[in-house]
């Protein structure tokens, strides 16, 4: 199938274009950009006048639900979410039941995505055995499964003589390490941002400290074992700067931010909205800004939905006892628009965050417009609002803090190896 | 979601959920509404018709005695029909949600609910949820709120100080795990008390509660001095050693109401505690039992003011 797309303004972050130009795919890839391809017939012309192409969206993490939590939501549900959000390439966290500890596991959801033809789905390897933060996970055997980093999720991991010998075990042989900052002790069964908002509305609370002592614990480990480092869901300003010091230092340290913490602060909870109750917290209107801040000027890699699809009774019950989360393979790209635009940093270093930076995490082809590159794009009317209703979600979850609002960005078309995979 | 859930388009009181945000003339309605049942109480028989018919669900999700035995007595005595529902031991248990509870009790036609609940914002959650004409009052949630305690200590200090504008307010131990010490800071910094304190250790304050309005004291000396009122928190048995306290005799030492403390406030000043007290804790008999406590009148106080609350709420004061 080969398929020219025309009139599009092509913007591919990773080598700065931005215009007016046709695009021919073939044989799954990208055949070339502005100057036809010597005897290129289109078996498919696109004409996509006011639209904007882009590589496909890239998310570092997006919760399938399968093995174990089907109620949830099913791959097949977030699959056509992800498409439908302009994902092609998404990261799965190993946080399901069982955990992705196992070489069959990881193979038959691999085999099991692969079956549905929508996005690439990487996953994450459980960095120990059950997530348990005992025993390291078989590395070798999960990376030849499929498994891109190995990832510890949001379970605890409190001996850190486990997390020292994963660390020099992974950077033995090259693999990532991904890890998300907190000390559990610190954290204490918070829900909230240790702050006016959480005193206020008498919720435990998470303080700033779960996350920087943590981190800094992880930066002299990374240090001492040369291990490739990646920090998920950065949630403080102090976070932020603790970051931008190690990679000035030049630790080989990466790092990212959840969608919603770019937009939302604990002051969104004040009403004790469960759709608020995030992991991490929201947190306070600086850190808000920092991570905004961050992503823009680079000391933050990269942003990713951090999908969670909760079944509606999750979220009809107090607001401490709500299961965290929040829906995002479809607001991925509206929320990175917004960004983008109130910093203004223009269209191709806004989805850079979640493209080509994204891929270079990941250490997959993705994320590029590159002749040669995977056919993966999206086409999105950058203008058009759309209304972020439950109807209008794909995903099986409902649940987001951005229900009823109107956001510009919705996948017009999602392009995955040269397929046309939305609409179906 | 709407700003406030209690309170209704045209500003009238439809659920008491926390008194932040609370109009001072919703309070002091309340306060007046209270001084009436005072005289009621103190009558021979004890029941006014206000609320007959009506069917009030005392449902607790968390196990108390004394507060649940207070409003319904404030219930009956506005001849109001009271079911009590102990949540804890049975519905939850069986794996029924909060808001299935409440509809049960809805089709059986409730007119309020009085909640208790250990989680922040339940009383909220239910408001949002019940239909219109059913009134919620928080009988306590989490850490959050106690509104009618709070509103019932408003209701003794104007009782004994008569004018709030003037007044200097210490609130003493464990404000952090304390919804009371919420709710009265909320109510006090809303009637205009211009100087409310906080007094306790670094481990026992909530972050950044001075943006509630209030001063930080660490030093009880310098805490107490001048006050015209001086209210103790109760501290939980599970908290008096661990990582927030080395020990209830440490922390009697340091924050315990003693006579020697309680002779830095004004020669005037009244001693408040929500109870159950835990005498030789945060306060010594000698204070519970002394001359400036006014610990049982908030008890009495306390029925009439839930009383005016129920009647507020009912639409028939």
């Amino acid at each position: 199938m080969k398929i020219e797309i025309s009139n599009a303004r092509v913007v591919d972050p990773a080598s700065g274009r931005d215009g007016v130009a046709p695009l021919y795919l073939a044989e799954g890839r990208i055949a070339a950009v502005g100057g036809a391809p010597e005897g290129f017939r289109a078996d498919r012309t696109i004409d996509a006048k006011g639209l904007v192409a882009c590589p496909g969206l890239v998310d570092l993490s997006a919760r399938l639900r399968e093995p174990g939590f089907e109620y949830r939501a099913t791959l097949e549900s977030e699959m056509k979410a992800a498409v439908a959000g302009g994902v092609t390439s998404l990261a799965c966290p190993p946080d399901t039941d069982p955990p992705l500890d196992e070489p069959g596991l990881v193979e038959m959801l691999k085999r099991r995505a692969e079956s549905l033809s929508l996005a690439r789905v990487h996953p994450l390897g459980a960095l120990t055995l059950g997530l348990k933060g005992e025993k390291i996970a078989e590395m070798g055997e999960l990376a030849e499964a499929g498994c891109v980093a190995f990832f510890q999720a949001d379970a605890p991991l409190t001996d850190l003589n486990v997390l020292l010998q994963a660390m020099r075990y992974a950077a033995t042989f090259g693999h990532a390490v991904w890890l998300r900052p907190q000390d559990v002790h610190l954290a204490h069964g918070g829900v909230a941002h240790e702050g006016e908002v959480a005193t206020r509305l008498g919720l435990p609370a998470v303080p700033e400290v779960a996350e920087s002592v943590a981190l800094l614990g992880i930066l002299e480990l990374a240090r001492s074992t040369g291990a490739r480092v990646h920090l998920a869901r950065l949630s403080t300003a102090r976070a932020v700067a603790l970051v931008a010091e190690a990679k000035r230092e030049g630790l080989p340290v990466t790092c990212d931010v959840g969608v919603h913490h770019l937009h939302l602060c604990d002051r969104d909870a004040a009403d004790f909205n469960a759709h608020m109750n995030l992991v991490p917290p929201l947190r306070g209107q600086a850190d808000r800004d920092a991570l905004r801040r961050g992503l823009a000027d680079g000391t933050i890699d990269a942003v990713c939905s951090d999908h969670t699809p909760v079944d509606d009774d999750a979220k009809l019950v107090p607001f401490g006892e709500a299961e965290p989360g929040a829906t995002g393979l479809e607001l991925l790209l509206p929320l990175v628009l917004k960004w983008g635009g109130e910093m203004k940093i223009g269209l191709p270093a806004a989805l850079a965050a979640a493209t080509s930076r994204a891929a270079a995490i990941l250490g997959v082809q993705a994320g590029s417009l590159a002749p040669g590159a995977p056919a993966d794009l999206c086409l999105f009317d950058p203008e058009r609002p759309w209304r972020v209703t439950r109807e209008a979600l794909a995903s099986q979850g409902r649940n987001s803090p951005f229900l009823g609002y109107e956001l510009a960005g919705r996948a017009v078309a999602t392009i995955v190896g040269g397929r046309v995979v939305y609409p179906a | 979601m709407s700003p406030d859930p209690q309170l209704d388009a045209q500003g009238r009181l439809v659920h008491l959920l926390t008194t932040e945000g609370l109009p001072a003339e919703i309070i002091r309605h309340i306060l007046d509404t209270a001084a009436q049942f005072v005289s009621v109480n103190e009558r021979e028989v004890k029941k006014v018709p206000l609320l007959r018919g009506k069917s009030i669900f005392n449902v607790f999700f968390e196990n108390s005695t004394r507060t649940r035995t207070t409003f319904e007595i404030a219930a009956k005595r506005l001849s109001a029909d009271v079911i009590n529902l102990n949540i804890g031991s049975s519905s939850t248990a069986k794996g029924e949600t909060l808001l299935d509870t409440v509809w049960n009790l809805q089709a059986m036609d409730a007119d309020m609910f009085v909640v208790r609940h250990s989680e922040a914002g339940a009383p909220h959650l239910i408001a949002r949820h019940v239909k219109p004409g059913v009134h919620v009052v928080n009988a306590g949630d989490g850490r959050h709120a106690h509104p009618t305690q709070g509103l019932l200590d408003m209701y003794t200090i104007r009782h004994y100080k008569k004018d709030f504008s003037r007044l200097t307010v210490a609130i003493v131990g464990d404000v952090l795990h304390s919804r009371v010490a919420r709710s009265q800071i909320h109510a006090l910094t809303t009637l205009g008390v211009p100087d409310v304190r906080v007094v306790g250790p670094k481990t026992l304050l909530p972050k950044d509660v001075e943006r509630l309005g209030v001063r930080v004291f660490h030093d009880v000396s310098a805490g107490l001095r001048d006050c015209d009122v001086v209210i103790t928190l109760r501290l939980q048995n599970e908290r008096m050693s661990g990582p927030l306290l080395p020990s209830a005799g440490e922390f009697n030492k340091t924050y315990g109401l003693t006579p020697e403390k309680l002779a830095l406030a004004k020669p005037d000043a009244i001693v408040m505690h929500p109870g159950p007290i835990n005498r030789g804790v945060e306060i010594d008999s000698g204070v519970a039992d002394g001359s400036h406590s006014v610990i049982m009148p908030q008890v009495t106080f306390g029925i009439a003011v839930r009383m005016a609350v129920m009647a507020i709420l009912a639409g028939n004061a």
